[in-house]
């Protein structure tokens, strides 16, 4: 890729600020537009935006140095980046990575010279079940094997266009292998929305209070009570975000609800809307899911088509809603829901202190409510079906499912939705894993079960989780899994530690 | 919200009684009775940051950063027990192995709140490996250095030249381990930014990261503020001359 001129730059700026605007909070989105059509973020791009949104080209090199897929320097026509969870490791990624940097002559992380080709490691990019994994150009390439990989080496070498690549090298499976309250029925009527709006606002909270619904991303907050908090929260505006970061390694399971069942997702949060009376909202997609953005505006099209967003919500006067997507570009701790707020807003993912907390102080100083996509999904059914529908399932402090995303040493890999209380060794004889000699649940900070704890249970008052599930079979160094996680860390942390 | 006598209140801290006023945090009711606890990124001057998290404390039975904790009545803080101290122990040998802080050879030596803090921890030996990085020194400006091997990122120059001197001469970079302070200015040196000598920025770095020119060794080591006293008695260097 030869160098852009100012002129091709400055028209794409132009044209970026058209469909953007000039707020300084999209300015992450201008960047990573700017990335993707010219492999790096071009010094004249920076002034250009510093000058446009009124910010300092500090703040904007500080931003393009703290996302790890922002570049000031290009990265080439073909930005190649391999998963390097420790799931692609036991998969061999790092056999397939040097493969790849030997055909195409290359040193990991640096450009080629000719500017054709940037081939590097990256955090888990959510395909641990069908890993070994790699981005190009954004874009996610599964089930990497030496002779994947010899032939993505000839397709760069030539410079073929993504476009012309094999399509089956971009298939990206659901494998859902165990449904359960939420996952085995995909259907929605907007039947959710309309109960709320015949019971109204706050009948629907009741719902949502009597189901126990505690958020799926981690820490288990109660979904009604933050709700409510916001909803009686000072303030005008109010926002609506969905946490679509999922940057825990081995958790992949918000990636197959964004794929398949994006409109109960999207439901939850309309609902979330009606309840605290908010106008916007926001779906925050990590990066690595870019390749999801066609699929989830047009979801998100026909929903404003079917008068389900935007004015006049199911043709109720004064009940207007809608959401915008916000790309994230390559920063685990963007998921950290303070740091997703400030990533919002166009700025480096650093958390903030808290309190205040973001139901009272959240985007832009305004009440926010930030859950899961799965705690969305969960709320739009409950709203549906009724809090004592879901309370039927788990146990009394964790009320209804949890979907895993188990991966690493088992027969089938994939999606599987259990009641709370389910022990680990049935999970471990469904996935199909033989000879396990440890479990890593809820990613690189989660714990580390030996075969001893094996009937420990999968419930936040035994063992709180996201939903990652690996295994590790008897032939595995687990000193290979530390070093993984400390590395994951040393790069991925924000660098301060307000949590 | 009216605020009455009523609602003033108190709690425990190291097993003395605390009085505070609603909206107080741990750090602002210790700080104003007289007390110490340890920190570096906070300046009451500022709104808290709960960044280096040398301040934490135990409150039933969780680890909780006092610059940003509110009081609350009746609550039992520990700030003394060996299992807190040791926490910030950990924390500050962090701080002295990610950059080069070699005392014996600091102009700040003495007055710096690092190795004064680390003194009232009973820090003795950085324990962890050190990494050495290589920075630079930025001896651009006429009248200040500032020497990248100190710095902390506290932010508080970041904070100073932002909300007091209007001017956002200072910011953070990177992520994690890589994350450095950086100046706007078109080359990225001081002496091309706006900063200047009576800027509050450069008079709130709490170590050696910033410092004046034509000025050294006034004071001789030994007879410097942390020299005489130890810091838990007369606080931050930047409430003191010797900034
Ligand atoms: C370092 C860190 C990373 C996190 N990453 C995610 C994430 O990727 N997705 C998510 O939903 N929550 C994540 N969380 C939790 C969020 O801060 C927040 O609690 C959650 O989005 C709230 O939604 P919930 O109540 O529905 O779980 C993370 C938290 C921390 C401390
Ligand atoms: S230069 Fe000093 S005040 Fe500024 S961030 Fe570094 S340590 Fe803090």
């Amino acid at each position: 890729m030869s160098d852009p001129s100012i002129g091709q730059v400055t028209e794409f700026v132009a044209e970026s600020l058209a469909r953007h605007g000039r707020n300084p909070d999209y300015l992450l989105q201008h960047l990573i537009a700017l990335q993707h059509r010219f492999s790096h973020v071009p010094a004249t791009a920076v002034d250009l935006l510093a000058t446009e949104l009124g910010v300092t080209r500090t703040q904007i090199r500080a931003a393009i140095d703290f996302y790890a897929f922002l570049h000031e320097t290009p990265r080439g026509d073909f930005d190649i980046l391999f998963s390097d969870n420790i799931t692609d490791r036991m998969l061999g990624n790092q056999r397939l990575m040097r493969l790849l940097c030997e055909r195409l002559g290359v040193e990991p992380g640096v450009p080629r010279a000719d500017g054709r080709v940037t081939v590097g490691p990256t955090s888990c990019t959510g395909m641990c079940d069908q890993g070994p994994a790699l981005l190009v150009n954004g874009m996610a390439v599964t089930r990497l094997d030496a002779q994947r990989v010899d032939r993505i080496a000839d397709l760069v070498e030539m410079g073929t266009p993504l476009e012309h690549w094999p399509g089956a090298y971009f298939v990206v499976e659901d494998n859902i292998r165990r449904k359960g309250l939420l996952l085995s029925n995909a259907a929605t009527d907007a039947a959710g929305l309309r109960a709320m709006l015949e019971k109204g606002a706050e009948a629907a909270l009741a719902e949502v209070e009597r189901s126990g619904l505690r958020g799926r991303g981690g820490a288990g907050f109660t979904t009604a009570l933050k709700w409510k908090f916001c909803r009686e929260a000072p303030g005008g505006e109010r926002f609506v975000v969905c946490n679509a970061d999922e940057g825990e390694p081995g958790t992949f399971k918000d990636r197959v609800l964004l794929t398949s069942y994006a409109d109960l997702m999207f439901e939850g949060m309309t609902i979330c809307a009606g309840v605290i009376g908010a106008r916007r909202g926001f779906l925050y997609l990590r990066g690595e899911y870019r390749y999801l953005v066609p699929h989830l505006e047009a979801v998100l099209a026909r929903r404003r088509a079917q008068g389900l967003l935007g004015e006049s919500i199911l043709g109720h006067d004064g009940f207007d809603f809608d959401i915008a997507i916000h790309l994230g570009a390559g920063a685990y701790i963007c998921g950290e829901e303070s740091a997703l707020i400030e990533s919002l807003e166009g700025k480096r993912g650093v958390t903030r202190k808290r309190p205040p907390f973001p139901v009272t102080s959240g985007y832009q100083g305004n009440p926010t409510v930030v859950n899961n996509v799965e705690t969305f999904l969960a709320a739009a059914r409950v709203v549906q079906w009724g809090g004592y529908w879901f309370r039927g399932e788990g146990t009394d402090k964790s009320a209804g499912s949890k979907i895993l995303s188990v991966s690493g040493d088992v027969a089938r890999p994939g999606i599987y939705e259990y009641p709370f209380g389910t022990p680990v060794h049935r999970v471990l004889a469904d996935c199909g894993a033989t000879n396990p000699q440890a479990v890593q649940i809820s990613g690189a900070a989660g714990a580390t079960l030996a075969p001893a704890e094996f009937d420990r249970i999968i419930a936040f008052e035994d063992l709180p989780t996201a939903g990652s599930f690996m295994v590790f079979d008897a032939s595995r160094d687990m000193l290979d899994m530390v070093r993984n996680f400390a590395h994951f860390f040393a790069h991925e942390s924000c660098g301060s530690a307000r949590s | 919200m009216k605020v009455s006598l009523s609602s003033r209140g108190s709690f425990r801290f190291d097993g003395k009684e605390i009085p505070f006023t609603p909206g107080q945090t741990i750090m602002d009711a210790v700080l104003a009775a007289g007390e110490y606890i340890p920190h570096l990124c906070h300046n009451p001057e500022f709104a808290p940051h709960g960044s280096c998290r040398v301040c934490v404390v135990g409150v039933g039975g969780r680890q909780v950063s006092a610059c940003t904790a509110p009081a609350a009545e009746g609550m039992v803080v520990d700030s003394s027990s060996e299992e807190i101290q040791g926490t910030r122990r950990a924390i500050l040998q962090m701080l002295f192995v990610e950059g080069n802080h070699i005392c014996p050879a600091c102009e700040k030596s003495g007055a710096c709140q690092l190795q004064a803090v680390a003194y009232y921890t009973g820090m003795l030996a950085p324990h962890f490996t050190h990494f050495f990085p290589r920075r630079e020194v930025d001896a651009s400006h006429p009248d200040f250095i500032i020497d990248f091997n100190r710095c902390i990122l506290c932010e508080l120059c970041v904070r100073a030249s932002r909300d007091w001197d209007g001017k956002r001469v200072f910011g953070i970079s990177g992520r994690g381990l890589a994350s450095h302070l950086v100046i706007d200015s078109p080359t990225g040196r001081l002496g091309d930014s706006s900063f200047a000598a009576t800027d509050k920025a450069a008079h709130v770095c709490p170590v050696g990261a910033i410092l004046p020119k034509h000025r050294g060794y006034e004071v001789p080591i030994g007879e410097r503020l942390y020299d005489r006293e130890p810091i838990s008695l007369v606080g931050d260097v930047a409430a003191h001359e010797e900034a």
